[in-house]
């Protein structure tokens, strides 16, 4: 008992400490909270855009009425730009590649006799979906805007028509990226990205900083144990992430109206044990670290994957399987899985029990790890 | 294991990649004794230091401090020593106050308040509590270290250099507070470039190149190097050195102030040499010699052989 008290009472002193010079560095402080107020200005941009006037290609193998009128229908919907009229798949499939248009829409030979027999011929829309949040209003409203063409403008048609579906069929194919990322997935990510970004830097700096200013030697000849050390460093930014977490939750509510459909409890739950792994990792580099250059460049080491390969950029079941087998490393997907669930889909904590597993499971991982690579001398 | 010891060390070495620093070690120092810790620059003051407190993994060798192994026994070490660094080595973006509370609180000081209160005020640091560790001057830099290092009241002080680029005032009241500390029971060895400050010590320990060459009171010292010096005044000392250096049996030929001191082992040769130069208006006198020939002598007397690298 008194061995825990006296433990216990030398983690309050680094962490008194901590805070004392956390206050101190203006800049560092600044950051903590510049960081996420400017990403999620950023990211809400991405998000509020609603892309106009995008570059697309035009495949028609025959020119009807028909065609002109639909063709026109997208062209006034303000989304479609026609920058080419082709009859030459190739052509517009490299255009697409090479991302000078982001659609290309096709309309084979035979189509308008296809729709006044009722056949449902198809339409096809290819989309450059690389960046989906740039596409997807484009292609999710194509179906209204040809459909309501064709029972407008063109009411004088007779067509065959088959109950109440549409006389023809729309096929969307988005290139390059099979899944599409809605609007309300960036926000709670976002939450997972600024904190793996913020903590595990700030805490890198925490023993190479000690080192590189002389001080090391003296909190060394002191009889602080490597866990209390930790500890005590470790605290004070559980703090700064809590007010991070305030921040970008209050902000994706009042001004991205993110839904908010689970337990906040589940998710307090998931951001202190993500926040501690990020710690964790973050003093784990600075024990590996011999500089805060190194320290820097270890952060960027991880956040890189964490922020391609976690699922935040790019759909994790849209990865190759080597990929996916990182990305299940990383706290931050499991994190995501969790912020998303929670915060979208209602899930509950026995739904979500795998990623704070493995979440928790790191955070041990990197825990021990850090023990083992502390210095307790100066060798 | 010796209870009357506060350190007791056999064979330390210490090895780094590529260099020895310290080749093989012995200090038995009693409890209570102000020791003085001397050698060149390199020749592992600081390293012996630092593995006595457990900072740094001895090579080789084995050892207690304060009864408590070396190896074994670090927090009990660490717990009960002050180890000021060579090095300014206290965080100088927190004020004199906020680093005196945390030392006191890492210590678990009781009445955490009260205690720095007292630190600051007997080293005179009240009116500058508020200030920047970093932005004090070198001297204040040493007094706060000082304070900082004693607070938890150390059984054994080891002091690193702690007067190197103090002006002489403070470094006679640097002096005075040792000895107070001494006086308090505490065991203190401190390592100087001074010789002035060797004086002040009950003991000296001399290292150079990794071991140690020489030890014991000052006297003692200065009697086994043997050396004899005469000190000469007169109009034409300057010239004379310039004649006096490389004659047989004068070993040191050195100027202090507006004298000359001539050393050498044999006095038939010493004076047979003063005698050569001639007559002149100079007067010679023997004094004693001075630390500096001594350890100059006792290193070159032990050459070759305490030369740990090549
Ligand atoms: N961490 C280290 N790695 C490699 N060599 C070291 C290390 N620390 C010290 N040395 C070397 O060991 C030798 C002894 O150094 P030490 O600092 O103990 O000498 P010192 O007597 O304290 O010198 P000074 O009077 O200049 O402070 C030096 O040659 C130094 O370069
Ligand atoms: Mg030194």
């Amino acid at each position: 008992m008194n061995r825990v008290l006296a433990s216990l009472s030398r983690v309050w002193a680094v962490f008194m400490k901590e805070l004392v010079q956390m206050r101190r560095d203006r800049l560092t402080f600044g950051m903590m909270f510049g960081i996420p107020i400017v990403q999620l200005i950023l990211f809400g941009f991405a998000i509020n855009t609603d892309p106009k006037h995008l570059p697309a290609a035009l495949v028609v193998e025959e020119n009807t009425p028909i065609v002109r009128t639909l063709v026109k229908s997208l062209e006034t919907s303000g989304y479609y730009d026609f920058v080419l009229s082709t009859d030459d798949p190739r052509q517009s499939a490299d255009l697409l590649a090479e991302g000078k248009v982001a659609f290309v829409v096709s309309i084979p030979a035979g189509f308008t006799r296809g729709l006044i027999r009722g056949d449902h011929p198809q339409i096809l829309i290819e989309a450059d979906a690389s960046d989906p949040s740039a596409s997807s209003n484009a292609l999710f409203l194509a179906q209204t805007i040809l459909s309501q063409s064709l029972r407008h403008d063109l009411k004088d048609v007779t067509i065959t028509q088959a109950g109440e579906s549409d006389p023809f069929e729309l096929v969307l194919q988005p290139n390059f990226n099979p899944e599409r990322i809605t609007s309300y997935n960036i926000v709670p990510g976002l939450l997972g990205v600024i904190l793996t970004m913020t903590l595990v830097m700030i805490t890198g700096m925490a023993m190479t900083r000690e080192v590189e200013q002389g001080t090391m030697e003296n909190l060394l000849a002191m009889p602080a144990r490597p866990g209390e050390v930790m500890l005590g460093k470790i605290l004070p930014y559980v703090l700064v992430g809590a007010m991070q977490t305030a921040v970008i939750l209050i902000a994706a509510q009042v001004l991205f109206h993110v839904p908010f459909a689970g337990s906040l409890w589940v998710l307090l739950l998931g951001v202190t044990i993500f926040v501690i792994a990020n710690l964790a990792l973050g003093f784990t580099f600075s024990t590996i670290a011999k500089s805060q250059m190194q320290a820097m460049q270890l952060t960027f080491f991880f956040f890189l994957p964490s922020l391609l390969l976690s699922g935040f950029m790019f759909p994790f079941r849209g990865m190759p399987g080597w990929a996916q087998s990182i990305g299940e490393v990383l706290p931050l997907t499991h994190f995501l899985r969790i912020v998303r669930g929670v915060m979208l889909k209602d899930a509950s904590f026995e739904q979500l029990h795998a990623p704070f597993l493995m979440m928790s499971l790191f955070t041990a991982a990197v825990t021990a790890i850090a023990m083992l690579r502390y210095r307790r001398t100066l060798d | 294991m010796n209870d009357e010891l506060a350190i007791d060390v056999r064979g330390l070495v210490k090895r780094f990649a590529n260099k020895t620093a310290v080749g093989g070690v012995d200090i038995q120092m009693p409890r209570g004794a102000v020791w003085g810790f001397l050698g060149p620059n390199g020749s592992g003051k600081t390293t012996t230091i630092r593995m006595i407190c457990g900072l740094l993994k001895a090579t080789e060798g084995e050892g207690t401090c304060l009864g408590f192994d070396i190896r074994r026994d670090t927090d009990r070490i660490k717990a009960r020593t002050g180890y000021m660094t060579q090095k300014f080595s206290f965080w100088s973006d927190m004020t004199i106050r906020e680093n005196l509370e945390f030392v006191a609180r890492l210590y678990r000081l009781p009445d955490l308040k009260p205690t720095v209160d007292e630190t600051l005020d007997k080293l005179g640091l009240t009116h500058r509590q508020g200030q920047l560790a970093g932005a004090l001057s070198g001297g204040w830099k040493q007094r706060m270290a000082l304070a900082a290092v004693t607070m938890h009241r150390p059984q054994l002080l080891l002091l690193d250099e702690p007067t190197a680029g103090v002006d002489p005032l403070a470094r006679r009241e640097f002096w005075d507070e040792i000895h107070a500390f001494a006086s308090d029971g505490m065991t203190v060895l401190v390592s100087t470039h001074y010789m002035d400050e060797a004086e002040r010590c009950d003991r000296i320990a001399y290292l150079a190149n990794g071991k140690k060459i020489a030890e014991g009171r000052v006297e003692d010292i200065l009697a086994r190097s043997g050396l004899i010096t005469f000190r000469g005044e007169g109009a034409d000392v300057r010239r004379l050195s310039e004649l006096l250096k490389g004659k047989p049996g004068l070993d040191h030929v050195a100027y202090f102030g507006a004298a000359l001191h001539v050393s050498g082992k044999d006095r038939s040769k010493l004076q047979a040499g003063l005698a050569s130069v001639g007559a002149s208006d100079v007067v010679w006198q023997e004094v004693r010699p001075s630390l500096e020939d001594a350890f100059i002598a006792l290193m070159s007397e032990a050459g070759a052989d305490t030369r740990v690298h090549a």
